[in-house]
């Protein structure tokens, strides 16, 4: 494929950063979580 | 006793900042000579006697920018210091009037400032006003002066006594401003028919700064008293 | 990737593992469409596959934005000043800021490709970096001291600042623009001839990439009310300290 490098690089930086965003927020909320009651918990 | 009415408050805080100012003279001491500084700044960046004629516009406004940014954090340096603002809000003061009042001082300042640095640009960078220049000038800092100062405060007024405020405030207005920078710069461009730009190309852009300072200035004395009410 | 939907996730419930299950297999089709099933384009040729991830991206920035500016108005008005509106706020703009870089990102390695340059002075593309910035001092905004009343307040009149702003910004860099016309922007978008799998891909991407921002704001929403409440949490029982002190 020509101009390999830009479009892989394109697909892997926006595939990437969505991971990356979605485990910080996982960690972050499972060190706080076990802080925090279920009641407080709207969403269960 | 009853509350002072929105214009009592508005000449009183405008008064205040500009009796503040005369007495401490830090535009004139402090800001003026570093605006001076940058201009001179410029000209050994650019080492270019056409270069500069042609660009002295943007200079002027980039100038201005940066060193609003002093003249904003210094006018709200003098409120948050003593808790001056909060005093305000306990009073009961109408903070519409409060934000006029500090948005048309710094306005004042900000004209004082853009007069020395036109005046510099014609001497340093050797620029030619004609009539007609001038009255397109003349506006075009007056209505810029105005959208800078409703801003100004309105950003100044929330990072005042924030932490991090000096680095804060930057990241804030300028994205703002930006079409500040754009206008202004093209008129004054227009009004130094730098680049064989014709005076009468400048009037639209005066539009657009007027259109910044209404909309700010009804945007900010909405936005201004819930911002800094805590 | 199992991670992600992981059962034992502290913010996820039923609805989000079917919404992340959903975003994964609709994501993993339109990277393997965008870089193998799809024919490269007439006029653009392999570059086109870029824009199976660009336009989606920036439609996600976009919709991050006005989604912040409508919950900060709800904020504003509603009269129960509900934090929720707040959060969703914060977690929807800070997801459109990410999306907002990846747009940027890859829009100028698309153009590198096919106008030769990273960057044009282009109003959209200007207006695009600004709205990018402007909602970096948004979330710096939100990282200023203070309680949560008061950083709700703050943020929500930024958000709807930004709303004046963004409008300005634009106009005054179309005219700009228009009065200059320098180099003549090469725009061979217009030309593209999108075939059936193609459009079908781009459809995809922007399905896709909805449920991946749902899936993030929803996560990132209910983290923002885990950290609100560990923080109040310890202010309380320094408040509760501090009474028992003055009592004895």
């Amino acid at each position: 494929m020509k101009d390999a490098g830009f479009i892989f690089g394109s697909y892997a930086a926006t595939l990437g950063s969505i991971l990356v965003f979605a485990w910080v927020t996982l960690r972050r909320a499972k060190k706080s979580s076990s802080q925090v009651s279920d009641s407080d918990k709207t969403w269960l | 006793m009853s509350r002072p009415n929105k214009g009592k408050v508005f000449s009183a805080v405008l008064i205040k900042d500009l009796r503040i100012e005369l007495r401490s003279r830090v535009l004139t001491n402090q800001v003026l000579p570093f605006a001076g500084l940058v201009m001179i700044m410029f000209a050994f960046a650019l080492d270019n006697d056409d270069v500069l004629q042609r660009v002295a516009g943007g200079l002027i406004w980039l100038a201005t920018l940066f060193s609003s940014l002093i003249i904003i954090q210094r006018s709200f340096a003098v409120e948050s210091a003593d808790h001056a603002l909060d005093s305000l809000r306990v009073a009961g003061i109408d903070l519409a009037g409060v934000f006029f009042g500090k948005a048309i001082a710094l306005a004042i300042k900000l004209i004082v400032l853009d007069f020395v640095l036109i005046v510099t640009a014609m001497l340093l960078y050797r620029v030619d006003l004609t009539g007609p220049g001038l009255v397109l000038l003349v506006t075009c800092v007056l209505c810029s002066a105005t959208g800078l100062g409703f801003v100004g405060t309105l950003y100044g007024g929330l990072t005042a006594g924030a932490k991090g405020r000096e680095t804060l405030l930057p990241l804030l207005l300028l994205p703002v401003v930006a079409p500040v920078l754009i206008a202004a710069t093209r008129a004054t461009e227009a009004a130094f028919a730098s680049g064989g730009a014709q005076t009468s190309e400048g009037w639209a852009w005066v539009g657009l700064l007027a259109i910044f300072a209404a909309v700010f200035g009804v945007g900010g004395s909405l936005a201004f008293g819930p911002l800094i009410d805590e | 990737m199992s991670r992600l939907i992981n059962s034992k996730s502290a913010t996820g419930t039923q609805a989000t593992r079917v919404l992340g299950l959903l975003a994964i297999v609709v994501m993993l089709w339109v990277v393997v469409s965008g870089l193998v099933f799809t024919p490269q384009d007439v006029v653009q040729g392999e570059s086109v596959r870029i824009m199976y991830v660009h336009v989606p991206s920036a439609w996600i920035a976009y919709l991050a934005f006005i989604l912040t500016a409508v919950a900060s108005a709800s904020w504003l008005i509603g009269k129960k000043h509900s934090m929720g509106f707040d959060r969703f706020a914060g977690a929807s703009a800070e997801v459109g800021v990410m999306f907002m870089a990846i747009t940027l990102l890859t829009g100028s390695l698309w153009g590198r490709l096919t106008w030769g340059e990273f960057w044009q002075w282009d109003p959209r593309l200007t207006t695009t970096a600004f709205l990018f910035v402007t909602y970096l001092g948004y979330l710096a905004v939100r990282r200023l001291d203070g309680s949560a009343e008061q950083r709700a307040r703050r943020s929500a009149i930024m958000a709807l600042l930004a709303v004046l702003e963004i409008p300005l910004v634009h106009f005054s860099v179309v005219i700009w623009r228009s009065l200059h016309q320098g180099a003549t922007v090469l725009n061979p978008s217009g030309d593209v001839k999108l075939d059936d799998l193609m459009l079908f891909t781009l459809f995809s991407g922007v399905v896709g990439f909805t449920l991946v921002f749902f899936w993030l704001v929803l996560h990132r929403q209910r983290t923002m009310l885990l950290v609100d409440v560990v923080n109040s949490r310890g202010l309380d029982a320094a408040i509760a300290d501090r009474r028992a002190e003055a009592g004895n």
